[in-house]
Protein backbone atom coordinates (compact mmCIF):
# COMPACT_ATOMS: atom_id res chain seq x y z
CA UNK A 1 0.00 0.00 0.00
CA UNK A 2 1.38 3.25 -1.02
CA UNK A 3 2.53 6.04 1.48
CA UNK A 4 0.78 8.96 0.02
CA UNK A 5 1.92 12.52 1.36
CA UNK A 6 -0.24 13.96 3.43
CA UNK A 7 0.12 17.97 4.81
CA UNK A 8 1.08 18.07 7.85
CA UNK A 9 1.24 20.94 10.70
CA UNK A 10 4.91 21.99 10.24
CA UNK A 11 6.29 23.95 13.26
CA UNK A 12 7.17 27.93 12.33
CA UNK A 13 10.52 28.61 11.88
CA UNK A 14 12.34 30.95 14.49
CA UNK A 15 13.40 33.86 12.13
CA UNK A 16 16.70 34.94 13.37
CA UNK A 17 17.79 38.58 11.96
CA UNK A 18 20.72 36.84 10.74
CA UNK A 19 18.51 34.91 8.08
CA UNK A 20 15.42 37.11 8.15
CA UNK A 21 16.49 38.11 3.90
CA UNK A 22 15.65 34.11 3.67
CA UNK A 23 12.33 34.03 4.77
CA UNK A 24 11.61 37.09 2.88
CA UNK A 25 12.75 35.47 -0.07
CA UNK A 26 10.56 32.37 1.07
CA UNK A 27 7.75 34.00 0.77
CA UNK A 28 7.76 34.87 -2.89
CA UNK A 29 8.97 31.22 -3.26
CA UNK A 30 12.52 31.92 -3.78
CA UNK A 31 15.48 29.76 -2.08
CA UNK A 32 18.60 31.80 -1.01
CA UNK A 33 21.57 30.80 -0.43
CA UNK A 34 24.89 32.11 1.58
CA UNK A 35 27.91 32.50 -0.74
CA UNK A 36 31.33 33.73 0.74
CA UNK A 37 33.09 36.74 -1.45
CA UNK A 38 36.14 35.62 -0.33
CA UNK A 39 36.49 31.93 -1.01
CA UNK A 40 33.92 31.75 -3.31
CA UNK A 41 31.92 28.69 -1.34
CA UNK A 42 28.87 28.29 -0.82
CA UNK A 43 27.92 27.23 2.89
CA UNK A 44 24.45 25.93 4.68
CA UNK A 45 22.60 26.62 6.96
CA UNK A 46 23.31 30.32 6.06
CA UNK A 47 25.43 32.59 8.32
CA UNK A 48 26.82 35.46 8.80
CA UNK A 49 30.50 34.50 9.01
CA UNK A 50 31.76 31.76 6.25
CA UNK A 51 32.27 28.51 7.86
CA UNK A 52 34.83 27.61 5.64
CA UNK A 53 37.16 30.43 5.88
CA UNK A 54 35.92 33.10 8.52
CA UNK A 55 35.25 35.72 6.25
CA UNK A 56 32.68 38.11 7.17
CA UNK A 57 31.84 39.33 3.55
CA UNK A 58 28.89 36.43 2.81
CA UNK A 59 26.15 37.19 0.60
CA UNK A 60 22.79 36.15 -0.12
CA UNK A 61 22.57 34.91 -4.10
CA UNK A 62 19.59 32.51 -5.73
CA UNK A 63 19.82 29.06 -5.58
CA UNK A 64 17.91 26.93 -8.88
CA UNK A 65 15.66 24.79 -6.44
CA UNK A 66 17.08 21.86 -8.33
CA UNK A 67 18.46 19.17 -6.34
CA UNK A 68 19.11 15.34 -5.29
CA UNK A 69 18.47 13.13 -2.68
CA UNK A 70 21.44 12.49 -0.71
CA UNK A 71 19.53 10.82 2.36
CA UNK A 72 15.78 9.89 3.03
CA UNK A 73 13.88 8.35 5.73
CA UNK A 74 10.49 8.16 6.20
CA UNK A 75 9.44 8.57 9.72
CA UNK A 76 6.01 6.62 10.37
CA UNK A 77 5.64 6.80 14.22
CA UNK A 78 6.32 10.29 15.20
CA UNK A 79 3.30 12.73 15.15
CA UNK A 80 -0.21 11.54 13.15
CA UNK A 81 1.09 11.26 9.63
CA UNK A 82 4.50 9.71 7.95
CA UNK A 83 6.72 12.11 6.36
CA UNK A 84 10.01 11.88 4.38
CA UNK A 85 12.47 13.69 6.15
CA UNK A 86 16.06 13.75 3.93
CA UNK A 87 18.78 15.24 2.61
CA UNK A 88 19.18 16.85 -0.76
CA UNK A 89 22.16 18.09 -2.20
CA UNK A 90 21.27 21.30 -4.04
CA UNK A 91 22.61 22.19 -7.78
CA UNK A 92 24.94 24.60 -5.97
CA UNK A 93 26.59 22.06 -3.78
CA UNK A 94 25.64 22.16 -0.62
CA UNK A 95 23.62 19.87 1.59
CA UNK A 96 20.53 20.85 3.06
CA UNK A 97 17.92 19.30 5.52
CA UNK A 98 14.40 19.04 3.93
CA UNK A 99 10.99 16.87 3.44
CA UNK A 100 10.21 15.31 0.29
CA UNK A 101 6.57 16.07 -0.56
CA UNK A 102 3.30 15.12 -3.07
CA UNK A 103 4.42 11.98 -4.10
CA UNK A 104 4.26 8.22 -2.71
CA UNK A 105 6.55 8.28 -0.25
CA UNK A 106 7.93 5.00 0.12
CA UNK A 107 9.04 5.18 -3.95
CA UNK A 108 11.77 7.59 -2.86
CA UNK A 109 14.87 6.59 -3.44
CA UNK A 110 18.65 7.94 -2.84
CA UNK A 111 19.71 9.82 -6.09
CA UNK A 112 16.44 11.19 -7.69
CA UNK A 113 15.96 14.34 -8.57
CA UNK A 114 13.99 16.68 -6.91
CA UNK A 115 13.29 20.41 -7.05
CA UNK A 116 12.01 22.99 -4.41
CA UNK A 117 8.67 23.29 -3.35
CA UNK A 118 7.86 25.68 -0.55
CA UNK A 119 4.77 24.71 2.14
CA UNK A 120 3.59 27.20 4.83
CA UNK A 121 4.35 26.88 8.02
CA UNK A 122 2.03 26.88 11.45
CA UNK A 123 1.50 31.16 12.01
CA UNK A 124 5.58 31.51 10.79
CA UNK A 125 6.88 31.75 6.65
CA UNK A 126 7.51 28.99 4.10
CA UNK A 127 9.64 26.86 4.30
CA UNK A 128 11.19 25.08 1.59
CA UNK A 129 10.56 21.28 0.85
CA UNK A 130 11.05 19.61 -2.22
CA UNK A 131 9.07 17.63 -4.44
CA UNK A 132 10.21 14.92 -7.19
CA UNK A 133 10.71 16.02 -10.75
CA UNK B 1 51.12 15.92 28.41
CA UNK B 2 49.58 12.11 28.15
CA UNK B 3 46.91 10.68 30.63
CA UNK B 4 48.35 7.40 30.07
CA UNK B 5 48.38 5.65 33.42
CA UNK B 6 48.00 8.81 35.58
CA UNK B 7 44.31 8.02 36.59
CA UNK B 8 42.38 4.91 37.79
CA UNK B 9 38.47 4.22 38.11
CA UNK B 10 37.99 2.84 41.53
CA UNK B 11 34.20 3.44 41.73
CA UNK B 12 31.12 2.19 39.52
CA UNK B 13 27.61 2.25 39.95
CA UNK B 14 24.75 1.67 37.87
CA UNK B 15 21.61 2.93 39.90
CA UNK B 16 19.19 -0.13 39.48
CA UNK B 17 16.28 1.43 38.98
CA UNK B 18 14.52 1.86 35.25
CA UNK B 19 10.94 3.71 36.30
CA UNK B 20 11.21 6.80 39.36
CA UNK B 21 8.13 8.61 39.19
CA UNK B 22 8.60 9.01 42.62
CA UNK B 23 12.22 10.22 42.80
CA UNK B 24 13.87 13.62 41.80
CA UNK B 25 16.59 13.90 39.23
CA UNK B 26 19.05 15.29 41.83
CA UNK B 27 18.16 12.32 44.33
CA UNK B 28 19.21 10.17 41.39
CA UNK B 29 22.12 11.73 40.95
CA UNK B 30 23.07 11.66 44.50
CA UNK B 31 22.09 8.11 45.24
CA UNK B 32 24.02 7.35 41.91
CA UNK B 33 27.32 9.33 44.00
CA UNK B 34 26.35 7.38 47.06
CA UNK B 35 26.69 3.89 45.26
CA UNK B 36 29.66 4.80 43.36
CA UNK B 37 31.23 6.09 46.30
CA UNK B 38 30.54 3.11 48.31
CA UNK B 39 32.44 0.99 45.62
CA UNK B 40 34.98 2.67 45.89
CA UNK B 41 35.61 2.54 49.50
CA UNK B 42 35.64 6.43 49.72
CA UNK B 43 32.43 9.06 50.75
CA UNK B 44 31.38 12.68 49.70
CA UNK B 45 34.03 14.60 51.42
CA UNK B 46 36.46 12.62 49.76
CA UNK B 47 35.08 14.12 46.60
CA UNK B 48 37.57 17.22 45.33
CA UNK B 49 36.10 17.27 41.66
CA UNK B 50 32.63 17.20 39.91
CA UNK B 51 32.26 16.35 36.60
CA UNK B 52 28.34 16.41 35.14
CA UNK B 53 26.27 17.45 32.00
CA UNK B 54 23.05 18.93 30.95
CA UNK B 55 21.07 16.14 32.58
CA UNK B 56 22.05 17.76 36.09
CA UNK B 57 19.06 19.76 36.96
CA UNK B 58 19.21 23.24 37.79
CA UNK B 59 22.09 25.27 37.51
CA UNK B 60 24.09 21.46 36.62
CA UNK B 61 27.16 21.35 38.59
CA UNK B 62 26.05 24.61 40.97
CA UNK B 63 22.64 22.95 41.64
CA UNK B 64 24.38 19.29 42.48
CA UNK B 65 27.66 20.45 44.03
CA UNK B 66 25.12 22.53 46.81
CA UNK B 67 22.62 19.49 46.72
CA UNK B 68 25.59 16.86 47.73
CA UNK B 69 27.21 19.00 49.28
CA UNK B 70 30.59 18.94 48.20
CA UNK B 71 33.60 21.03 48.78
CA UNK B 72 35.67 21.39 45.69
CA UNK B 73 39.02 22.30 44.22
CA UNK B 74 38.03 21.47 40.91
CA UNK B 75 34.50 21.52 38.56
CA UNK B 76 33.91 20.50 34.39
CA UNK B 77 30.55 20.62 32.68
CA UNK B 78 31.44 19.51 29.44
CA UNK B 79 28.76 18.66 27.42
CA UNK B 80 29.23 16.53 24.47
CA UNK B 81 25.73 14.63 24.47
CA UNK B 82 25.40 11.15 25.68
CA UNK B 83 29.32 10.49 25.19
CA UNK B 84 29.72 13.53 28.32
CA UNK B 85 30.74 11.08 30.57
CA UNK B 86 33.19 9.06 28.50
CA UNK B 87 34.73 12.30 27.90
CA UNK B 88 34.96 13.10 31.24
CA UNK B 89 36.64 10.56 32.73
CA UNK B 90 39.39 11.92 29.91
CA UNK B 91 39.00 15.19 31.19
CA UNK B 92 39.36 13.84 35.14
CA UNK B 93 42.52 12.16 34.01
CA UNK B 94 43.45 15.33 32.60
CA UNK B 95 42.49 17.03 35.75
CA UNK B 96 44.55 14.54 38.04
CA UNK B 97 47.34 14.50 36.28
CA UNK B 98 47.38 18.40 36.07
CA UNK B 99 46.58 18.94 40.15
CA UNK B 100 43.68 19.76 40.25
CA UNK B 101 41.95 17.28 41.77
CA UNK B 102 42.41 13.77 43.80
CA UNK B 103 39.28 12.39 43.93
CA UNK B 104 36.81 13.22 40.76
CA UNK B 105 33.39 12.47 40.67
CA UNK B 106 31.40 11.78 37.65
CA UNK B 107 27.59 11.59 37.98
CA UNK B 108 24.32 10.97 35.19
CA UNK B 109 20.87 10.71 36.06
CA UNK B 110 17.06 10.75 34.37
CA UNK B 111 13.84 10.27 34.23
CA UNK B 112 13.31 10.43 30.73
CA UNK B 113 10.50 7.15 30.73
CA UNK B 114 8.45 8.65 33.56
CA UNK B 115 8.61 12.24 31.78
CA UNK B 116 7.65 10.23 28.34
CA UNK B 117 11.50 11.70 26.76
CA UNK B 118 11.35 8.59 23.62
CA UNK B 119 13.41 9.26 20.40
CA UNK B 120 9.80 10.14 18.16
CA UNK B 121 9.30 13.33 20.58
CA UNK B 122 10.72 16.94 19.24
CA UNK B 123 13.38 17.80 21.10
CA UNK B 124 12.96 21.62 22.36
CA UNK B 125 16.15 23.00 23.36
CA UNK B 126 14.76 26.37 23.14
CA UNK B 127 15.44 30.00 21.36
CA UNK B 128 18.67 30.90 19.98
CA UNK B 129 19.78 27.91 18.28
CA UNK B 130 21.39 29.04 15.15
CA UNK B 131 20.49 25.64 13.14
CA UNK B 132 16.92 25.17 14.35
CA UNK B 133 14.94 27.26 12.00
CA UNK B 134 16.32 25.02 9.08
CA UNK B 135 16.07 21.75 10.33
CA UNK B 136 12.94 21.84 13.83
CA UNK B 137 10.25 22.32 10.87
CA UNK B 138 11.02 19.54 8.74
CA UNK B 139 10.01 17.25 11.52
CA UNK B 140 13.37 16.15 13.26
CA UNK B 141 13.43 14.07 15.86
CA UNK B 142 16.08 11.51 17.23
CA UNK B 143 15.23 8.27 15.70
CA UNK B 144 15.42 9.90 12.45
CA UNK B 145 18.80 11.21 12.52
CA UNK B 146 19.96 8.28 12.91
CA UNK B 147 17.54 6.72 10.08
CA UNK B 148 19.44 9.04 7.90
CA UNK B 149 22.80 7.52 8.35
CA UNK B 150 21.57 3.92 8.10
CA UNK B 151 19.24 4.52 4.97
CA UNK B 152 22.78 6.10 3.63
CA UNK B 153 24.95 3.13 4.62
CA UNK B 154 22.77 1.06 2.81
CA UNK B 155 23.03 2.95 -0.52
CA UNK B 156 26.32 3.48 -0.57
CA UNK B 157 27.68 -0.21 0.98
CA UNK B 158 24.78 -2.42 0.61
CA UNK B 159 24.14 -2.87 4.48
CA UNK B 160 21.13 -4.51 5.31
CA UNK B 161 18.24 -4.62 7.81
CA UNK B 162 19.12 -8.34 9.23
CA UNK B 163 22.96 -7.08 9.38
CA UNK B 164 21.95 -4.43 12.00
CA UNK B 165 19.38 -6.63 13.72
CA UNK B 166 22.43 -8.71 14.72
CA UNK B 167 23.53 -5.87 16.96
CA UNK B 168 20.03 -6.12 18.94
CA UNK B 169 20.02 -9.73 18.82
CA UNK B 170 24.01 -9.58 20.42
CA UNK B 171 22.12 -6.90 23.13
CA UNK B 172 19.52 -9.52 23.92
CA UNK B 173 21.35 -12.46 24.21
CA UNK B 174 23.38 -10.74 27.04
CA UNK B 175 20.42 -9.16 28.53
CA UNK B 176 18.61 -11.95 29.89
CA UNK B 177 21.47 -12.11 32.26
CA UNK B 178 20.96 -8.73 34.05
CA UNK B 179 18.35 -8.72 36.50
CA UNK B 180 17.67 -4.90 36.39
CA UNK B 181 17.46 -5.31 32.27
CA UNK B 182 14.59 -2.92 30.82
CA UNK B 183 14.16 -5.98 28.19
CA UNK B 184 15.76 -9.38 29.08
CA UNK B 185 13.88 -11.13 25.88
CA UNK B 186 15.87 -12.54 23.73
CA UNK B 187 15.34 -11.79 20.28
CA UNK B 188 16.02 -13.16 16.41
CA UNK B 189 16.54 -11.39 13.60
CA UNK B 190 13.34 -11.86 12.09
CA UNK B 191 12.14 -10.43 15.56
CA UNK B 192 13.62 -7.12 14.98
CA UNK B 193 13.20 -6.97 11.08
CA UNK B 194 9.35 -7.68 11.75
CA UNK B 195 8.96 -4.95 14.43
CA UNK B 196 7.09 -1.86 13.78
CA UNK B 197 9.08 0.91 11.50
CA UNK B 198 9.95 3.63 13.32
CA UNK B 199 11.38 5.86 10.59
CA UNK B 200 13.07 3.80 7.58
CA UNK B 201 15.21 1.69 7.72
CA UNK B 202 15.04 1.76 12.06
CA UNK B 203 12.77 -0.78 13.14
CA UNK B 204 11.14 -0.24 16.67
CA UNK B 205 13.94 -3.13 18.18
CA UNK B 206 16.75 -1.13 16.55
CA UNK B 207 16.25 1.60 18.82
CA UNK B 208 17.49 1.31 22.24
CA UNK B 209 15.00 1.51 25.43
CA UNK B 210 13.89 4.69 27.18
CA UNK B 211 14.77 4.45 30.81
CA UNK B 212 14.85 6.27 34.50
CA UNK B 213 17.88 6.02 36.22
CA UNK B 214 21.55 7.14 36.69
CA UNK B 215 24.97 5.77 37.16
CA UNK B 216 28.35 7.45 38.76
CA UNK B 217 32.07 6.96 38.69
CA UNK B 218 34.51 7.74 40.81
CA UNK B 219 38.20 8.53 39.11
CA UNK B 220 41.60 8.78 41.22
CA UNK B 221 45.44 9.14 41.08
CA UNK B 222 46.99 5.63 40.84
CA UNK B 223 48.45 5.83 44.38
CA UNK B 224 45.75 6.74 46.15
CA UNK B 225 43.67 3.55 43.85
CA UNK B 226 46.66 1.13 45.28
CA UNK B 227 45.11 1.76 48.79
CA UNK B 228 41.57 0.83 47.67
CA UNK B 229 40.30 -2.20 47.76
CA UNK B 230 39.14 -2.32 44.05
CA UNK B 231 40.80 -4.39 41.20
CA UNK B 232 42.73 -1.35 39.37
CA UNK B 233 41.10 -0.08 36.58
CA UNK B 234 43.77 2.60 34.73
CA UNK B 235 43.02 4.61 31.82
CA UNK B 236 45.05 4.34 29.37
CA UNK B 237 44.76 6.36 26.40
CA UNK B 238 41.50 9.00 25.38
CA UNK B 239 40.06 10.80 22.69
CA UNK B 240 37.20 13.28 21.95
CA UNK B 241 36.06 15.00 18.84
CA UNK B 242 32.96 17.00 17.51
CA UNK B 243 31.44 16.09 14.34
CA UNK B 244 28.20 18.83 12.46
CA UNK B 245 27.64 19.22 8.78
CA UNK B 246 30.99 21.18 7.85
CA UNK B 247 28.77 23.74 6.19
CA UNK B 248 26.79 22.05 4.09
CA UNK B 249 29.21 19.10 2.57
CA UNK B 250 27.62 16.63 4.13
CA UNK B 251 28.89 13.32 4.46
CA UNK B 252 27.29 10.75 6.59
CA UNK B 253 29.59 7.65 6.17
CA UNK B 254 31.22 8.33 9.00
CA UNK B 255 31.03 9.80 12.55
CA UNK B 256 33.09 11.68 14.72
CA UNK B 257 34.72 8.40 16.68
CA UNK B 258 36.67 8.30 13.42
CA UNK B 259 38.62 10.78 14.71
CA UNK B 260 38.16 10.33 18.52
CA UNK B 261 39.09 6.70 18.26
CA UNK B 262 42.43 6.74 16.32
CA UNK B 263 43.67 9.92 19.17
CA UNK B 264 42.84 7.50 22.18
CA UNK B 265 44.36 4.27 20.47
CA UNK B 266 47.28 6.18 19.65
CA UNK B 267 48.08 7.50 23.50
CA UNK B 268 47.34 3.91 24.30
CA UNK B 269 49.49 2.43 22.41
CA UNK B 270 46.64 -0.24 21.46
CA UNK B 271 45.27 -1.23 18.63
CA UNK B 272 41.64 -2.24 17.83
CA UNK B 273 42.38 -5.83 17.34
CA UNK B 274 44.33 -5.74 20.91
CA UNK B 275 40.57 -4.72 22.86
CA UNK B 276 38.95 -7.68 24.75
CA UNK B 277 35.83 -5.83 25.15
CA UNK B 278 33.95 -3.44 23.66
CA UNK B 279 31.55 -1.02 25.32
CA UNK B 280 30.01 0.83 22.16
CA UNK B 281 26.98 3.46 22.61
CA UNK B 282 24.07 1.99 21.11
CA UNK B 283 21.10 4.42 21.22
CA UNK B 284 20.29 2.48 17.48
CA UNK B 285 21.77 -0.70 15.79
CA UNK B 286 23.44 1.76 13.26
CA UNK B 287 25.13 3.97 15.61
CA UNK B 288 27.02 0.52 16.90
CA UNK B 289 27.93 -0.33 13.09
CA UNK B 290 29.12 3.07 12.64
CA UNK B 291 31.03 3.34 15.45
CA UNK B 292 32.80 -0.35 15.35
CA UNK B 293 34.09 0.75 11.23
CA UNK B 294 34.87 4.23 12.67
CA UNK B 295 37.26 3.01 15.35
CA UNK B 296 39.01 0.78 13.08
CA UNK B 297 37.48 -2.96 14.33
CA UNK B 298 36.59 -3.12 10.49
CA UNK B 299 36.76 -1.43 7.14
CA UNK B 300 34.71 1.20 6.47
CA UNK B 301 31.89 -0.37 4.88
CA UNK B 302 31.94 -3.81 6.11
CA UNK B 303 30.30 -3.43 9.57
CA UNK B 304 27.40 -5.32 8.25
CA UNK B 305 28.93 -8.15 7.71
CA UNK B 306 31.18 -7.51 10.68
CA UNK B 307 27.93 -7.23 13.10
CA UNK B 308 26.69 -10.62 11.57
CA UNK B 309 26.13 -14.20 13.10
CA UNK B 310 27.15 -13.19 16.58
CA UNK B 311 29.94 -11.75 16.21
CA UNK B 312 29.19 -9.44 19.09
CA UNK B 313 27.98 -12.00 21.25
CA UNK B 314 30.10 -12.81 24.52
CA UNK B 315 31.43 -16.28 24.33
CA UNK B 316 30.90 -16.64 20.68
CA UNK B 317 32.03 -14.00 18.72
CA UNK B 318 35.15 -12.04 18.38
CA UNK B 319 34.55 -8.85 19.80
CA UNK B 320 32.16 -9.20 22.87
CA UNK B 321 29.81 -5.99 23.03
CA UNK B 322 27.63 -4.44 25.81
CA UNK B 323 27.65 -7.27 28.01
CA UNK B 324 24.93 -5.45 30.21
CA UNK B 325 22.49 -5.77 27.20
CA UNK B 326 23.59 -2.09 27.01
CA UNK B 327 21.00 1.01 25.90
CA UNK B 328 19.20 -1.24 22.93
CA UNK B 329 18.13 -3.57 25.88
CA UNK B 330 19.43 -2.84 29.63
CA UNK B 331 19.22 0.42 30.66
CA UNK B 332 19.56 4.75 28.59
CA UNK B 333 19.00 7.10 31.66
CA UNK B 334 18.47 10.35 30.36
CA UNK B 335 18.18 9.11 27.05
CA UNK B 336 22.33 9.43 27.42
CA UNK B 337 24.21 6.11 27.03
CA UNK B 338 27.70 7.28 27.96
CA UNK B 339 27.95 6.11 31.66
CA UNK B 340 26.58 2.99 31.27
CA UNK B 341 29.07 2.02 28.80
CA UNK B 342 32.20 3.18 31.08
CA UNK B 343 30.32 1.02 34.18
CA UNK B 344 30.52 -2.23 32.07
CA UNK B 345 33.71 -1.95 31.00
CA UNK B 346 34.88 -1.48 34.63
CA UNK B 347 32.93 -4.51 35.35
CA UNK B 348 34.49 -6.89 32.24
CA UNK B 349 38.26 -5.47 33.35
CA UNK B 350 37.16 -6.38 37.14
CA UNK B 351 35.84 -9.61 36.28
CA UNK B 352 32.48 -8.86 38.05
CA UNK B 353 30.26 -8.56 35.09
CA UNK B 354 27.82 -11.98 34.81
CA UNK B 355 29.56 -14.87 34.39
CA UNK B 356 27.63 -16.06 31.31
CA UNK B 357 29.07 -13.06 29.76
CA UNK B 358 32.09 -11.82 31.44
CA UNK B 359 35.09 -11.89 28.87
CA UNK B 360 38.12 -14.49 29.89
CA UNK B 361 41.06 -12.50 31.09
CA UNK B 362 39.59 -9.36 30.43
CA UNK B 363 42.70 -6.68 30.33
CA UNK B 364 41.81 -3.99 27.75
CA UNK B 365 38.75 -2.60 27.21
CA UNK B 366 36.84 0.71 25.00
CA UNK B 367 34.12 2.57 25.76
CA UNK B 368 33.01 4.44 23.09
CA UNK B 369 29.84 6.82 22.58
CA UNK B 370 28.00 9.23 20.11
CA UNK B 371 26.22 12.10 21.86
CA UNK B 372 23.77 14.44 20.16
CA UNK B 373 22.57 13.42 16.67
CA UNK B 374 24.34 11.23 14.41
CA UNK B 375 22.57 12.42 11.00
CA UNK B 376 23.26 16.18 12.24
CA UNK B 377 25.58 17.41 14.92
CA UNK B 378 27.26 14.86 17.25
CA UNK B 379 30.07 14.60 20.13
CA UNK B 380 32.31 11.13 20.25
CA UNK B 381 34.53 10.32 23.56
CA UNK B 382 36.81 6.81 23.09
CA UNK B 383 38.24 6.03 26.52
CA UNK B 384 41.06 2.69 26.62
CA UNK B 385 40.82 1.58 29.70
CA UNK B 386 43.13 -1.71 31.16
CA UNK B 387 43.14 -4.02 33.97
CA UNK B 388 46.52 -3.47 35.80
Amino acid sequence: MPTMHQDRTITAPMVYPDSAPFWEAAKESRLLIKRCRDCSQFHWYPRTICPHCGSDATEWVAASGRATIYSVSVTRRAGPQAYAIAYVTLEEGVTMMTNIIDCDLDTLRIGDAVTVAFRDSDGGPPVPMFRPV
Amino acid sequence: MTIRGKACIVGAYEHPTRKAPDKTVAQLHAESARGALADAGLSLKDVDGYFCASDAPGLGALSMVDYLGLNLRHVDTTETGGSSYIVHVSHAAQAIAAGKCNIALITLAGRTRSEAQGGTVPRNWGPNIPDSPFEAPFGTVTVNSYALVAARHMHEFGTTSEQLAWIKVAASTHAQYNKNAMLRDVYTVEDVVNSPMISDPLHRLDCCVVTDGGGALIVTRPEIARELKRPLVTVRGAGEAIKGQDGGRIDLSYTAAARSGPIAFEEAGVKPGDIDYASIYDSFTITVLMQLEDLGFCEKGKGGRFVADGNLIAGQGKLPFNTDGGGLCNNHPANRGGMTKVIEAVRQLRGEAHPAVQVKDCRLAVAQGIGGLMGARHGSGTLILERS
